[in-house]
């Protein structure tokens, strides 16, 4: 029993990554029908962001003497990364996926894909080979309630990320921007007819899911402090699975879809050795997908799948 | 003149809808296009909302101001020139309010945003029975009442209809162009496309009869109204 419990509580925090990039796929999608498909990628670069700006301020703190605590540290990396991360959303959409809007949307899915590609490999030039080690901004206590341990950060990174699904569920439900994502995810077309721009929604939708990757990517950093410029691409693609899981353009869907994703490969990982557990994971993915081809919460009229 | 158009091409790849089209509306008018289904009707409105690129060679002009500089959103935001759409394809997933709101979303003028809605809600009280409720749980009257609706909150120097009567039942219809008269008393110049030509030329003061994308006749509602070719072709002898 205690061992289901733990496995609960880790399964949580691995699907808290899947979900947070999830959502970005899932947002972009639903407003635009085209999936970016170098959101893993942003995924991968807010994390690097997240090690600049975490750099930055322990180099400020030793060189001014301020003694800033480490979780004050942690969380303005957090929102100094997810800010400027959100302008590389902003950026990809402007210089890859807006001259394409009327285009096949198979040519959006390559220029997504290479755009990832020259992320990675942009990382790779500047950066050079060798991984870096995430900063480890505040120290790791574990606490043990009966015989489950959950340490200081499990909490952070489902209690961050669950506060970000939050916040991102009041602003799409409340505010007038929201509102506005939510028409153009029902009827694309008439949109600018009520004097809305869709130059405006799409960036915007962009840039909120990129902070949320980059969120994410802050979040593995503290969980496993290894950056390297693949790290987006598993992590994307499984995030993606989750998004057409949850039913493409379902924000709650791709956010559930994460988490059950999270649940799956750390349940499999428990019966199964680790090797096979992505074989095991995704084959039963591929299974709930063959019975539910729209996913959770997908429309079944849209069972043609648009890339 | 308020809207004049001038040389109007539009076309769909290669095939050409709108060939020529020349017309001109003043302000406060209700002119009205009537025409076959397929004739280019609806073309020639989403030409005027920049839906669709003009051809080459065509002119818009609106209150002095060049059409076709303009953006979509930026048409019904700047110009305000809104547009009721074939089929009102309203949000069916937000209520009814935000419906409203959302036509709002460009605007700055808080104060006069609130009156407009009750103003809506005035014309159409229906509306107000049911503000809560999705716009897709909605009856087909009750929503070409929100798409009307909608589009005085978006802009209204001109308002663009597209079919306002379909799919209504004859008392709904005659209610629905009571309202539009009321609007269009407000200082709302209307332009609407239908296919019910007896219907549109009784409530038009103008009209101009579209073709296979050629402009074939105009005059005064009445005059069209005893057109002996009109009566045989829109209608119905």
């Amino acid at each position: 029993m205690d061992l289901f419990l733990q496995n609960i509580v880790n399964g949580l925090q691995w699907g808290s990554f899947y979900a947070l990039i999830a959502l970005g796929y899932s947002m972009v999608y639903s407003i635009l029908m085209l999936f970016n498909f170098a959101h893993g990628d942003v995924f991968m670069v807010g994390s690097y962001i997240g090690f600049g700006v975490a750099t930055a301020l322990l180099g400020f703190v030793a060189l001014t003497g301020i003694p800033l605590p480490g979780w004050l540290i942690l969380i303005l990396t957090i929102l100094f990364s997810m800010f400027i991360t959100s302008f590389v959303g902003v950026f990809i959409e402007r210089v890859g996926y807006r001259p394409l809007r009327d285009a096949p949307r198979a040519s959006a899915a390559i220029t997504g894909l290479m755009i990832g590609i020259i992320l990675e490999t942009g990382n790779l030039a500047i950066l050079g080979a060798r991984r870096l080690s995430f900063p480890q901004l505040i120290e790791s206590v574990t606490y043990q309630f009966g015989g489950i341990y959950v340490t200081n950060k499990k909490i952070l990174i489902v209690g961050v990320s669950l506060g970000l699904m939050y916040l991102l569920h009041r602003f799409i439900q409340k505010s007038k921007w929201g509102m506005a994502m939510r028409a153009m995810s029902f009827d694309f077309e008439v949109v600018p007819l009520m004097g809305v721009s869709i130059n405006r929604i799409a960036p915007l939708t962009f840039a909120i899911g990129s902070a949320l990757a980059a969120a994410a990517g802050i979040l593995y950093g503290l969980a496993y402090p290894v950056l390297d410029p693949y790290m987006g691409i598993l992590l994307g693609w499984k995030a993606f699975v989750a998004a057409i899981l949850g039913g493409r353009g379902s924000i709650l869907g791709a956010a559930l879809a994460g988490f059950l994703l999270g649940f799956i490969e750390i349940f499999v990982a428990w019966v199964f050795p680790s090797t096979l557990r992505d074989v095991i994971a995704y084959s039963i993915i591929l299974l709930i997908l063959t019975f539910r081809p729209h996913g959770f919460f997908g429309q079944a009229h849209s069972t043609q799948l648009r890339l | 003149m308020q809207l004049e158009i001038k040389n109007l091409h539009v076309s769909y790849g290669k095939i050409r809808a709108l060939h020529a089209i020349d017309f001109s509306i003043d302000k406060g008018e209700i002119v009205c296009i009537i025409g076959a289904n397929g004739a280019g009707k609806s073309t020639t409105l989403r030409a005027i909302s920049r839906l669709l690129p003009a051809d080459r060679g065509s002119v818009m002009t609106f209150e002095g101001k060049n059409l076709l500089r303009y953006q979509p959103d930026k048409v019904v935001s700047q110009l305000g020139i809104s547009h009721v759409p074939e089929g009102r394809r309203l949000f069916g997933n937000l209520t009814v309010m935000e419906n409203l709101q959302l036509a709002t979303f460009a605007r700055r003028d808080k104060d006069s945003i609130a009156r407009d809605v009750a103003q809506v809600f005035s014309i159409f009280p229906r509306l107000m029975e049911r503000k809560s409720q999705m716009a897709g749980t909605l009856s087909g009257g009750e929503q070409q009442m929100l798409a009307v609706g909608r589009a005085y909150m978006s802009g209204r120097r001109l308002m663009l209809l597209d079919e306002p009567s379909m799919g209504l039942a004859p008392l709904l219809m005659l209610s629905m162009f009571e309202a539009l008269k009321e609007i269009n008393r407000e200082g709302t110049t209307i332009l609407l496309v239908e296919q019910n030509a007896r219907l549109a030329l009784k409530f038009a003061q103008r009209a101009y009869v579209l073709e296979n994308g050629r402009l074939v006749l105009q005059g005064l509602s009445g005059e069209l109204l005893n057109n002996p070719e009109v009566k045989k072709a829109y209608l119905g002898g």
